[in-house]
């Protein structure tokens, strides 16, 4: 039941792209190489309810008369922009971006989520390590789909806008191979000049977010995530992708370096 | 005092004596020297760079006359009532203080590229061994019959920032009710393309809210122009009725003016008008002309490391250099400067060269939280900076992603501002 664009990468695998194009489910063929992802038809909404109790209840409320806490209400969460929950008000810079950019919670950006918050939203401010299990986030996701609308007919990501996507996604796939690559800071440093017409290095945020002393795996993975088109923002994912492997760590490591020289 | 400017001038001609050996640099106790003419967005980044990336052993002077300096970028927001004056001045502190460039508010008045020194008007004298230019726009005399610089003060140009962006603003905040504002576009190439039409929104901003039975007229040589389809959308949904844009094919091309009698001639017709804003047609700054670096109305340079295709030693950026592709924008020229920056600190020894990459993003604003973007990237060929990559945003986009695009706008310029200024 998977749309078809999946890249089997460590990054968010599935993003909608602005304006979300409906286009008729891709069914078939979806399963091969998306073995870490959760299967929308799999969950088992009672398990999930027992999982949601021991994860997500401290932070979170669903049902009737389900109040924002320290995280928003998740009725209703299919299909919902990112950041909008009614009410809610704790949201970080980073999801209200995100939201802004075109994050909506289907059932493809929701499983990312939930196998490591920060792969999506680098900065969330949702303190929850993730849970690697793709049962576990089907789940999950099965007894939340009773608090949302219209619960047999859960939105999967937008299927790709153009055609070619699945095909392009296959082609410049993360492996996670990049993340250990040792950034080049000095290198790093010139790269960064051009960034820092927009992102300011003392990292300052007022309209563009700070990107100063990110760790350097966030900041690699939030990198490809634009360069492979999982996140919208189109001024980074022009900028994202003519950057190689290396050239990300160097930045990456030049920013974490950054960071740690303004701390002091 | 005498001995000791004697011993500073016998220093500069040993320095010079060095010049075919850059490795003696250092050894000799001469430090390198960078002269920077132009504290825009090309120079000032350009000689914080240099600065910077010297680490203290590159001698980096900065000429710039203005002691504040009014970014043209922004300051349409500040015509339309958005951001104060103040929002868009800047002053040298910081590169003084922070990074010891010497700024010097004075007037480069001639370069004398055999003996690579630099005259001010104030009389100084200043050696380099290498020269940096961004000199901005200059206007090129006739093209608008009828207007000359000695009348900006009855048809304000306001293309470049400050007392003229007031000027303009003052007259359309106190044009009478109904009246007419006229401004007549450039033809390409010129500084910031969008930069007219964000104009007009503001202009039709102040209007809609003071004197909304007044009506914007444009004339525009040109038969299309930057971000259109997005402008017009913008114009319909904010401003209906009130802007009117005549082309060429309606006599746009064909304009002119007569400041005294306030009176705009079309094609043989005449309108009367209240406000006139005239842009005028532009070529680089005067200093490059003078130093007979230009070919025709710009100043061509090498992509990978904007040195002038006619010495080596002077590197010329932004809008009065002719590269290639990118348009005439803060952005790029702020984008060129580090390129260029990091290739004159590598050709002083004193640093490691990369390979040039250039990018720019024009944001405009339409109406508050209403914001519109274009932009690209860009790479060094042999022939020119070519383009690689771009994007635009589209029409019909949601009141969110326009506002999220408004409000990056503004991340960007004091990103930017600082990336120029420290």
């Amino acid at each position: 039941m998977r749309s078809s664009n999946t890249c089997g990468s460590s990054v968010g695998r599935i993003y909608p792209d602005l304006p979300r194009l409906v286009v008729a489910t891709v069914a078939a063929a979806a399963l091969s190489g998306a073995a870490a992802a959760a299967d929308i038809g799999a969950g088992d909404p009672e398990r999930g309810a027992e999982l949601f109790a021991r994860h997500c209840a401290k932070c979170h409320e669903v049902g009737k008369d389900a109040r924002n806490r320290a995280g928003p209400v998740l009725n209703g969460v299919f299909d919902r922009q990112a950041g909008t929950a009614e009410g809610f008000t704790n949201y970080s810079k980073d999801m209200l971006r995100q939201g802004r950019d075109g994050l909506v919670w289907s059932f493809d950006n929701l499983d990312v989520y939930l196998e490591n918050p920060k792969n999506l939203v680098s900065r969330t401010r949702m303190n929850f390590r993730g849970l690697e299990d793709p049962q576990a986030r089907a789940d999950i996701m099965a007894f939340l789909r009773r608090f949302s609308d219209n619960p047999r007919d859960i939105p999967e990501a937008a299927p790709s806008v153009n055609v070619d996507y699945a095909a392009l996604a296959r082609e410049i796939g993360v492996d996670p191979g990049v993340l250990e690559i040792e950034g080049d800071a000095d290198y790093g440093e010139y790269l960064a000049s051009e960034c820092t017409t927009c992102h300011r290095p003392d990292g300052e945020d007022d309209g563009i977010p700070s990107i100063t002393g990110w760790p350097e795996e966030d900041f690699a993975l939030a990198l490809h995530a634009y360069k492979n088109e999982k996140r919208p923002h189109p001024v980074m994912r022009m900028i994202a992708r003519r950057l190689g492997e290396e050239e990300i760590a160097a930045l990456a490591a030049y920013f974490r370096r950054l960071g740690e020289q303004s701390e002091r | 005092m005498k001995l000791e400017r004697r011993m500073f001038l016998a220093g500069a001609a040993a320095g010079a004596a060095t010049l075919a050996a850059p490795a003696v640099w250092g050894a000799g106790g001469g430090k390198p020297k960078v002269v920077v003419i132009g504290g825009g967005a090309g120079g000032a980044t350009a000689a914080r760079y240099i600065a910077k990336d010297g680490k203290g052993e590159i001698d980096v002077t900065l000429i710039e006359p203005t002691r504040t300096y009014y970014t043209c970028f922004f300051s349409n927001l500040y015509l339309g009532g958005i951001i104060g004056l103040g929002d868009i001045g800047h002053t040298y502190a910081r590169l003084a203080s922070d990074y010891g460039i010497n700024v010097v508010h004075d007037i480069a008045i001639d370069v004398d590229r055999a003996g690579r020194t630099v005259t001010t008007a104030g009389g100084d004298k200043l050696a380099y061994d290498r020269l940096v230019i961004s000199p901005g726009i200059d206007f090129i005399e006739g093209s608008v019959p009828g207007w000359d610089v000695s009348h900006q003060d009855e048809m304000p140009h306001a293309y470049k920032a400050g007392t003229q962006t007031a000027l303009l603003k003052h007259q359309v905040e106190n044009m009478r009710e109904g009246g007419v504002f006229a401004m007549v576009a450039p033809p390409n190439p010129y500084r910031c393309p969008p930069g007219p039409y964000e104009r007009v929104s503001m202009v039709a901003k102040i209007l809609s809210e003071k004197n909304p039975t007044a009506k914007i007229l444009i004339l525009d040589p040109k038969p299309k122009f930057s971000k259109q389809a997005l402008f017009e959308e913008g114009w319909q949904n904010h401003y209906p009725g009130m802007i009117e844009r005549i082309g060429p094919d309606f006599g746009g091309d064909k304009v002119e003016v007569r400041p005294d009698a306030m009176e705009v001639v079309v094609d043989g017709e005449v309108n009367k008008v209240d406000v006139c804003n005239v842009i005028p047609a532009q070529k680089a700054g005067w200093i490059v002309h003078r130093a007979g670096l230009t070919e025709g109305n710009w100043a061509p340079v090498r992509a990978e490391d904007m040195a002038s295709r006619k010495d080596e030693a002077v590197h010329i950026l932004g809008d009065a250099s002719a590269q290639g592709d990118m348009p005439k924008s803060g952005f790029s020229a702020n984008s060129q400067a580090k390129v260029c920056a990091n290739a004159v600190v590598a050709a002083l020894g004193k640093g490691k060269k990369f390979p040039a990459r250039f990018s720019n993003t024009c944001w405009s604003t339409i109406y508050p939280e209403d914001g519109i973007k274009v932009g690209a990237t860009y790479k060094a060929t042999p022939e020119k900076i070519a383009k690689v990559d771009g994007f635009i945003s589209k029409t019909g986009e949601s009141a969110d992603v326009r506002k999220a695009t408004y409000e990056e706008s503004f991340g960007w310029y004091a990103g930017i501002t600082k990336d120029m200024f420290g």
